[in-house]
């Protein structure tokens, strides 16, 4: 679905990514995962040409990604952010129909596609009439999310979904995410830096240290095939809870 | 909301439009009594050929000069000494042909001089031993005040140090009005007089003589258009009935009854033509309450399409300079700058530009063209800074979602940024409602003709008749805004 073909990205003169040569399959779950400034978010901003390649070329589609076809693309291609990415001055529902809104769809259809949506996000009809700082930050993500899908787009990208949500919300969301990616089928890109959650999640894992890839692969390659020594470090770096032993 | 500020433009406008078929004058008047006195005797007299005629109260003699000669005003009383001195620069042999150039005429004199004089209170200039100018020249410590006007002619206090060699450096400018009380409570020894005016009885003041002759006459006269004499020869003839009909006592009785006694200066000029068998004037019968709608209605004729014109400009300056940085430090500190200048000289400057664009250099368009300049600075500011507060996670955001540029100031950055918008508009509002009171030098009414008008006076409560209702539109206005903002604060949570 989506190629990058010896693509770069540099900020104020440093290489923040590549040469990157990648292509992301159409309707699996590929995760981006790296530490921080390793360029993932860098990556999937390329995708729907928020920033332009300083070389190389990113096509959508068999499409290029310009700043000409980059509309069109986005309109096929939904995008969640950290925290929902929520405009404060539209209530929920106002957030979910702005896009439909203006591209003049009837208000029959932007409601009934709005009521499909919050009980596939599992998002009270209720509150669709809140503004975003009286939504809790769950809800405000499932938002963001009825947001992207209201199109029926055929990829969804996602930049740290869960990111800024407490551990048990987190758990629930992503159970209702993973659920919904594979009810609907489609090409996902999500990006995290929590290894736990890149393997809940993915098909495929792409592992990216200083904007170039140290290995891509299924999860399980990851843990049994290092392709680096980094690669070991990195998953050993994420620890899981050390139980204390009981006192005897 | 759109059509009803739409249809409220539309009938402030037509209020002020008139019977199109009857033929119009328009007589100017300077910022003092007896100028206005006489064009308020022109105006019943021109209204006595048949013609709607107003009367234009415009500030200074250049503001007078320059609406007279590119016809915003048909005619205006004028002093010969201020014509040669003031206007012309020049005393030539033939003044009807050197004003002929100037598309001007000229009427015979009205009968009775207005020279300028100096004077001090009589136990003051006895103390000290000064009976003439020349004697002023041993006592350089005394404190002189003049109006701004005398300090600027040369037929003034430049030409008057000159003349006589005057020694005296604490001389500065003070209101006429003022400048009388000081003199009389001593805190100043000399100030100009006007030889018709009537605190110079009231106070006894001595007007020291001239013996050096420096002075020139000030005969009273009419300046009118060439073009009136074609257009309305009758309106030249009814204005021709002034000459030679006015005596100076005459004049200082009527000025005394004004300024002194504070009576109506259209009653007085009324009685003073009926008493001279030029016709009966009844006197209006307005009271407070008509006269405060009628200047609350001229105001917020000014206000209103000033705030709105500077909306429909300011907000897409705003919009165009958060994207361009460099043209938006230009464009702030361009409005920065127009905030600077004085209202006075803008009004002066934007004359002949309203005369051109809206066929009247006096009245509401000039007023409105100030009021628009000073609006832009706090709402261009404010769009500036709406816009380039926002997040760029939002505006990230709303371009990951596919709208267009457009859709995305429209539907996002705009909605975002109103409220710091709105708080730009409200400070423009509050800033134009007090300004606007300088439309009271452009003879474009509202609360700034009582409020100059009862400066020139003295007359106190005159002056209030404008400055409350002016402050009580401004808490108004403020509260109205802020009530706005609440709703909207309120709606987003």
């Amino acid at each position: 679905m989506f190629h990058l073909d010896g693509t770069t990205k540099r900020f104020a003169g440093r290489t923040a990514l590549g040469p990157i040569t990648l292509a992301l399959p159409a309707g699996k779950t590929t995760v981006l995962i790296g530490p921080s400034g390793c360029g993932k978010s860098t990556l999937l901003r390329l995708l729907i040409g928020l920033i332009d390649p300083d070389s190389g070329a990113v096509r959508f589609d068999n499409m290029p990604v310009t700043s000409v076809t980059a509309r069109a693309i986005r309109l096929r291609v939904g995008y969640v952010l950290q925290d929902g990415g929520l405009f404060p001055h539209l209530s929920a529902r106002g957030n979910v129909a702005l896009l439909v809104r203006h591209l003049g769809w009837p208000a029959p259809k932007v409601e009934s596609r709005i009521a499909e949506l919050a009980a596939l996000a599992r998002f009270p009809t209720d509150a669709l009439d809140r503004y975003p700082q009286h939504l809790s930050g769950g809800q405000r993500q499932r938002v963001g999310l009825m947001r992207a899908l209201m199109l029926d787009p055929d990829a969804l990208l996602l930049d740290e979904p869960l990111g800024a949500l407490d551990p048990l919300v987190r758990a629930e969301l992503q159970d209702d995410l993973r659920e919904i990616f594979r009810t609907l089928g489609k090409t996902v890109v999500l990006v995290t830096h929590d290894l736990g959650e890149a393997a809940f999640f993915a098909d495929r894992i792409v592992l990216l240290k200083d904007g170039a890839i140290v290995q891509a692969g299924a999860p399980a390659d990851l843990w049994h095939r290092p392709a680096d020594p980094f690669v070991t470090r990195f998953i050993q770096a994420q620890r899981g809870p050390q139980i204390p032993a009981e006192a005897a | 909301m759109k059509r009803v500020a739409l249809l409220l433009l539309l009938g402030l406008a037509g209020c002020s439009n008139r019977d199109p078929e009857t033929p119009r004058v328009a007589i100017g008047a300077k910022k003092f009594t007896e100028s206005y006195l006489l064009a308020e005797m022109g105006t019943s007299l021109s209204r006595r050929a048949g013609v709607e005629a107003e009367r234009k109260d415009l500030g200074s003699t250049p503001t007078l000069w320059l609406a007279l000669t590119q016809g915003d005003i048909d005619a205006y009383p004028e002093y010969t000494g201020t014509i040669t001195r003031q206007i012309l620069k020049d005393n030539p042999a033939d003044l009807y042909a050197a004003l002929a150039v100037h598309g001007i005429r000229m009427s015979k004199p009205f009968g009775f001089r207005n020279n300028y004089a100096l004077g001090m209170r009589k136990d003051v200039s006895a103390g000290l031993g000064i009976a003439k100018i020349s004697d002023l020249r041993r006592l350089p410590n005394l404190r002189f005040r003049f109006i701004d006007e005398f300090l600027d002619r040369p037929d003034g206090w430049p030409g008057l140090k000159l003349a006589y060699g005057l020694p005296q450096t604490d001389v500065k400018g003070m209101n006429h009005t003022l400048a009388y009380a000081g003199l009389v409570e001593k805190s100043l020894e000399l100030t100009e007089v006007y030889t018709t005016d009537g605190e110079i009885a009231q106070h006894d003041l001595l007007v020291l003589e001239d013996d050096r002759g420096f002075f020139p006459a000030y005969e009273a006269v009419w300046l009118y258009r060439a073009d009136l004499e074609a257009r309305l020869p009758d309106v030249v003839a009814q204005l021709g009935r002034l000459e030679g009909k006015v005596t100076e006592r005459e004049m200082q009785e009527m000025n005394n009854r004004v300024q002194v006694k504070k009576d109506k200066e259209s009653d007085v000029a009324g009685e003073f033509l009926e008493s001279k068998g030029m016709g009966r004037t009844k006197s209006t019968g307005d009271n407070l309450a008509t006269r405060l709608g009628a200047t609350t209605v001229e105001h917020l004729q000014l206000v209103i399409p000033s705030l709105l014109a500077a909306m429909l400009v300011s907000i897409p300056l705003g919009v165009f300079a958060s994207r361009r940085l460099r043209f938006g430090q230009a464009v702030l500190a361009t409005t920065g700058v127009l905030q600077t200048i004085p209202s006075l000289a803008l009004l002066l400057f934007l004359m002949p530009l309203t005369k051109w664009l809206f066929g009247s250099g006096i009245g509401a368009p000039t007023a409105i063209a100030a009021l628009f300049l000073y609006s832009l600075l706090p709402i261009v500011r404010n769009t500036y800074t709406g816009l380039t507060g926002i997040a760029p996670a939002l505006r990230e955001s709303a371009e990951a979602l596919g709208l267009t540029r457009w859709a995305i100031l429209w539907r996002v950055e705009l909605p975002l940024a109103a409220p710091t918008i709105l708080a730009g508009v409200k400070t423009a509002a509050v800033i134009n409602i007090g300004t606007a009171t300088l439309g009271g030098f452009i003879g474009a009414g509202g609360y700034g003709r009582p409020i100059l008008r009862g400066i020139d006076k003295g007359d106190i409560p005159m002056m209030l008749e404008g400055a409350i209702p002016a402050a009580l539109m401004a808490v108004v206005a403020e509260a109205a805004f802020g009530a706005v903002e609440k709703w909207i604060a309120r709606r987003r949570g």
